[in-house]
């Protein structure tokens, strides 16, 4: 359904005549062994904790959401093209902390970030890289090797 | 998302990530990355379906194992029917409003007032059955973030009732947050319609939608470029400007 034959002719063909941005770089990093590796998730889709700095339109930076809090984010995404009724019913749709932590339980993944990230994703990418690679730097902190990204 | 994925990889991070849109990630090449059939908004398909998010989650996680890349792959499955609902067509929302139908300013607002207390339990029903909300992106409280709404629709004078957040900002959190509740409210009750069903009941049988509708107009008369963007493409979507169910388009 996210092909673009399914959906609206009006969002089909912006998203077709979308000019994607080039983003440099081909980087390649082997991963750890499935067990050593410390999981961090970060959204598109600007999940927010209540009371964090909203976004804006062209918003470049993060908000960052406790492992413990991942139960209570909100959605403040500029874009009215995307559904938001599955995440009103359950926010693993979009933000599937809670399968993570379960995959942690069964060893698929050896543990889960004590952080995790969300940018607004209506923004162009090279707008964020700056703010990327100091996250970088943020989540090897929190001992994190790996990320899931999820777009919304 | 694929942009990020390069730019965190470049670090020393390994990536992986789901793509809703296939295009835009054979664009950018990131380095491991599953596209996923499902629409957007619904990146690990359909919601309350642990197994399934996990299936989605697990393939994605098992990229991190190939010996090399880019890899763009693509999930086998699609989305399973959404299982919180299975009645989409003719459901009718229990709490019953009346038809909206043109009311001064100050009626429309206590038109949504009436509507927001009306669903009031069913919205304490939906936080005590999910253990949350996804109400609370402004601050206010839904009574509020009406009032401020049609405060600003009756003379774009007023100021963002939230400390340190633009007006702009105020207004499209708010209104999210409008949306939020009568979601949640409605969904909670039983006998729920399908997602979409809800969302037509919203957009044509409340006043809250006739509310943001209005402010939509409001807002794109509107000199500041960030309420007029918000106006012209972050209050109403596609359905929301669609026409009403049975009225002729011609």
């Amino acid at each position: 359904m996210a092909r673009l034959e399914d959906m609206d002719e009006g969002l089909a063909s912006f998203l077709r005549d979308w000019q994607t941005p080039d983003v440099p770089g081909n980087a390649w990093v082997t991963p750890p062994p499935p067990g050593e590796r410390r999981v961090a998730l970060i959204s598109s889709a600007g999940l927010k904790l209540p009371g964090d700095r909203p976004f804006s339109e062209g918003s470049n930076d993060y908000r960052a959401i406790p492992a413990e809090r991942a139960g209570d984010v909100v959605m403040d995404h500029i874009s009215t093209s995307h559904d938001r009724t599955g995440f009103h019913h359950d926010v693993n749709i979009v933000f599937p902390l809670e399968r993570l932590q379960e995959l942690a339980g069964e060893g698929v993944i050896g543990s889960v970030a004590d952080f995790h990230y969300s940018f607004m994703g209506a923004t162009n990418p090279n707008e964020m890289e700056a703010k990327a690679r100091q996250l970088a730097g943020v989540m090897k902190a929190d001992g994190v090797n790996t990320v899931v990204l999820a777009p919304v | 998302m694929s942009g990020l994925a390069k730019f965190l990889e470049d670090e020393g991070l390994a990536t992986t990530l789901i793509a809703l849109v296939r295009q835009q990630a054979e664009d950018v090449s990131p380095p491991r990355a599953l596209w996923v059939p499902f629409p957007l908004g619904r990146p690990f398909g359909v919601p309350n379906d642990a197994p399934f998010q996990t299936r989605v989650l697990k393939s994605a996680l098992a990229l991190l194992d190939r010996p090399s890349g880019p890899i763009l792959e693509d999930f086998p499955e699609d989305a399973p029917a959404d299982p919180v609902a299975d009645d989409g067509e003719g459901w009718v929302c229990p709490v019953n409003f009346p038809k909206p139908v043109a009311a001064s300013e100050g009626e429309q607002l206590d038109r949504v007032l009436a509507e927001i207390q009306e669903l009031a339990p069913w919205y304490e029903v939906s936080l005590g059955l999910r253990g949350r909300t996804t109400v609370g992106a402004s601050g206010l409280k839904t009574e509020d973030a009406a009032r401020y709404l049609a405060s600003f629709a009756a003379d774009m004078m007023t100021q963002s009732p939230l400390e340190g957040v633009a007006v702009a900002d105020a207004l499209r959190l708010s209104a999210e947050d409008i949306k939020a509740y009568y979601f949640e409210a409605a969904t909670a009750q039983p006998g729920s319609g399908s997602s979409e069903a809800v969302l037509q009941w919203f957009w044509f049988e409340t006043q809250a939608a006739v509310l943001i509708r209005t402010l939509r107009d409001v807002c794109i008369t509107s000199k500041d470029p960030a309420i007029f963007d918000v106006g012209d493409f972050m209050l109403v979507d596609s359905l929301g400007d669609s026409p009403a169910p049975g009225m002729s388009t011609s």
